[in-house]
């Protein structure tokens, strides 16, 4: 049993938290994102010079690592520094389900993703699927070596970024079977593509995508027709690990923030962290930060674990994330009072990301009823 | 970053599941899985059982008898034991006072006191909290007089755990009334068959008489029963409390409380289908089986530091606060789980042995008194708001 980090990810740790110190502060990243910008393509660029997309993949795909503690370390910075860059969808989506499926020459796009030259996004979700994985109704018509493919997809992270698509659609079975789901590569131009970007509401952008009669061929499928389902789960797993190491990077974030202003505000005379109500208060939210950590080891530990050993602990893991970050933030933001909910406060854009995360890839009560059903199962 | 455990502790692990379904006596393991009460001879044989595998004090050094195990090993052992419903070792000699007289006590001390805390002559309690002096513990007025080779007691202890079986007590008095008053205080053991030392059993929420309170009046002490310097008392009973701290989590407590919760759950009906399908009962225990997940990781953290040497510090208020919330909400959840079947009190079965039949399912009798007990988790040892006030000033520095 050995609870530090190795000594490769210790140096990746430390190189990527000097690089967004000095990079990706605060003010850096308000700009950006009033900029209108999804990104700052500049940043990105020598962030994969870094190897930060290199480690979310596997030696044999052209990676550094692409194991939890990888994905662990990563995200957790990208939390603490609040990195809105596209690297979720693109890399850790679509590109864990192309190294998954992908034949060789589907994989070469593994390599400029890694290097920081082409974006990918991963088209899945749709306007009433909410956080149902197997719920596609896009749907997927071969004839004559063609595939047509129609349908909506929503909340796609860094869709109108992206050169190219990993799109789901249904080949067979009703709207919410396992079976009979396929994933296809589809460019962004191709005729039929609707591409719709939107902001959301911590900073990050997602678009909505019509899908109208595009036409592919054979080799943009992505794996067996209709078997889709356990890859789509198992990149989902990978996403939701990214996002709780997110969260957690966005807590510590807060959590520094707000012990700095109990030291340095000072009401009645006195610093407000000399006030009991208040000592106590922050007790709890050290203690829910490194449950919050706990719950990140966890998952990472079980990533590569059988499938239901594995979503057992994504769900548990989601579950207790979502109640950590609300607690957190909340805390934060009342322990602040006013400042704490000020655009231009730090503080406000952490508790945005980490409260929006509840809502990527299932929240609470959604984890709560999936880890009961898995129980029982 | 790595998960598993060794195979030295795998295979540790091991001895262990075959040492307790070999030797843990069946008529001890139904009491303590039925949360039935113990007695002094059920405690004092078990312990035998333990000595005589030398394992009965984990974390003594071999030249005194110890096991010597290290943190994780320490671990392996309560979980194992927890979850074979083994009863618990009684802490007060063995991991309370035993550390003290090692770093401390005097030689004569150590070899007079240690052999016996091993083999079950002495029975130790803790002579402590006062009426006035709790979470304040240094606020206590226990007087101890010097007259000759002498110290004469006068005062009161409380909550004095286990202590109507006891023969000895450790005990903080005050031999200095003058000075700041944790400067005044010395660690002193007293023979509890001295004339003058008088035990009241307190009767708990619970029904049950698991804590004393101790009156000494006029007792005469020798003198050579001082440990360490008079007057240093307050630094032998900081350090005291970092022993008691250890396992504070409790997390072998929970796993078992947890598997008995489940079993019970899948086996009560309630609206035609079995409790663990109640939605709002399936969610609360699952939020519990996710914080307890989550707060063994946490400690095995902890434990994993401290078996590299990093002593375990104010992380251990942490797992305090913590741990003992899941174990409070097990056993609320098991009480409920119970229905009206919680609401007869019936000491014969719970001080019974195994043929006094439960009214109700076997665990409705011990629901109740159980949840009610646990109470005393958030509470003592230093009490959880003590614990969020350590996490303020030593981890957040506030």
């Amino acid at each position: 049993m050995d609870f530090n980090l190795t000594e490769e990810r210790g140096l990746l740790r430390d190189m990527l938290q000097k690089f967004l110190g000095e990079k990706y502060g605060h003010e850096e990243r308000r700009k950006l994102i009033a900029s209108g910008k999804a990104y700052n393509a500049g940043i990105y660029a020598e962030m994969a010079e870094l190897g930060v997309l290199g480690a979310l993949f596997s030696e044999e795909d052209g990676g550094l690592g692409g194991a939890g503690f990888d994905i662990a370390v990563v995200f957790e910075e990208l939390g603490r520094a609040g990195v809105i860059e596209p690297i979720l969808g693109n890399a850790v989506l679509a590109g864990s389900l192309i190294a998954e499926l992908g034949t060789d020459s589907q994989k070469e796009l593994i390599g400029s993703v890694i290097a920081g030259e082409f974006l990918l996004a991963f088209a899945h979700a749709e306007p009433a699927s909410r956080y149902d994985l197997n719920h596609v109704t896009a749907s997927a018509k071969t004839d004559g070596g063609q595939i047509m493919l129609n349908g909506t997809k929503a909340h796609v992270l860094n869709g109108a970024q992206a050169g190219m698509l990993v799109v789901s659609a249904r080949e067979a079975g009703a709207d919410w079977d396992e079976t009979g789901i396929s994933l296809f590569l589809v460019p962004a131009d191709a005729d039929g593509m609707t591409i719709v970007d939107h902001p959301n509401v911590d900073g990050t952008s997602a678009a909505a995508i019509r899908l109208e009669n595009v036409v592919v061929d054979e080799g943009a499928r992505l794996g067996a027709s209709g078997e889709a389902f356990g890859a789509i789960e198992a990149a989902v797993a990978r996403a939701t690990l990214a996002v709780s190491a997110e969260a957690l990077g966005a807590m510590e974030a807060a959590k520094a923030l707000t012990i700095d202003y109990l030291k340095e505000r000072k009401q009645f005379g006195i610093a407000i962290g000399k006030f009991q109500a208040l000592q106590h208060r922050m007790a709890d939210v050290l203690i829910e930060v490194e449950q919050a950590r706990s719950a990140v080891i966890n998952l990472a530990g079980h990533l590569d674990a059988l499938r239901d050993l594995r979503e057992r602990h994504v769900s548990a893991t989601k579950n207790l994330i979502g109640r950590a970050s609300a607690l957190v933030g909340e805390e934060a933001v009342q322990m602040h009072g006013g400042i704490g909910m000020t655009d231009e406060y730090a503080l406000s854009h952490f508790v945005r990301r980490m409260v929006m995360i509840d809502h990527l890839f299932g929240d609470v009560d959604h984890h709560l009823e999936r880890f009961i059903s898995l129980n029982a199962a | 970053m790595d998960l598993s455990y060794t195979p030295e502790e795998e295979a540790f692990r091991a001895e262990v599941r075959a040492f307790l379904s070999e030797k843990l006596p069946r008529h001890l393991s139904e009491k303590v899985r039925l949360g039935k009460r113990l007695t002094k001879s059920d405690m004092e044989s078990w312990h035998a059982v333990l000595n005589a595998q030398g394992w009965l004090a984990p974390n003594w050094p071999k030249e005194y008898g110890g096991a010597e195990w290290d943190a994780v090993q320490r671990m392996i052992f309560e979980e194992e034991a927890c979850l074979a419903h083994a009863p618990r070792i009684v802490p007060f000699g063995l991991s309370m006072l035993a550390p003290v007289l090692m770093a401390f006590g005097s030689e004569e001390q150590r070899q007079h006191y240690l052999p016996r805390i091993l083999s079950g002559e002495d029975w130790w309690c803790q002579g402590y909290s006062e009426p006035g002096a709790g979470s304040d513990l240094a606020a206590l007025k226990t007087k101890a007089v010097r007259d000759g080779d002498h110290y004469v007691v006068n005062g009161q202890k409380t909550w004095t755990t286990l202590g109507q079986h006891a023969n000895w007590i450790f005990c903080l008095v005050r031999t200095d009334a003058d000075a700041k008053k944790q400067e005044g205080i010395s660690f002193l053991l007293i023979d509890m068959n001295t004339p003058g030392v008088t035990v009241r059993p307190i009767v708990l929420i619970d029904g049950e008489a698991e804590v004393n309170e101790v009156f000494f009046d006029d007792v005469r002490v020798p003198a050579s029963n001082l440990v360490g310097e008079e007057n240093k008392g307050w630094t032998y009973a900081k350090y005291l409390l970092t022993h008691e701290r250890t396992n504070i989590a409790g997390v072998g407590f929970s796993n078992a409380a947890l598997a008995t919760l489940k079993h019970v759950a899948a086996n009560t009906r309630s609206g035609g289908k079995p409790l663990d399908q109640n939605p709002y009962f399936a969610a609360r225990m699952a939020q519990a089986e996710i914080d307890l997940m989550a707060m063994a990781t946490t400690n095995l953290r902890v434990v994993s530091a401290a078996a590299k040497g990093q002593a375990p510090g104010p992380e251990s208020s942490m797992l305090k606060i913590k741990g003992t919330v899941i174990r409070q909400e097990l056993s609320s959840l098991l009480r409920r789980a119970a229905g009206p079947d919680a609401m007869p009190f019936l000491p014969d079965y719970l001080d019974g042995g195994d043929n006094v039949p439960a009214e109700g399912p076997e665990h409705a009798p011990a629901a109740a008194p159980n949840y009610f007990n646990m109470r005393k988790l958030s509470i003592f040892g230093g009490s959880n708001e003590i614990q969020r006030t350590i996490i303020t000033k030593a981890i957040l520095q506030l």
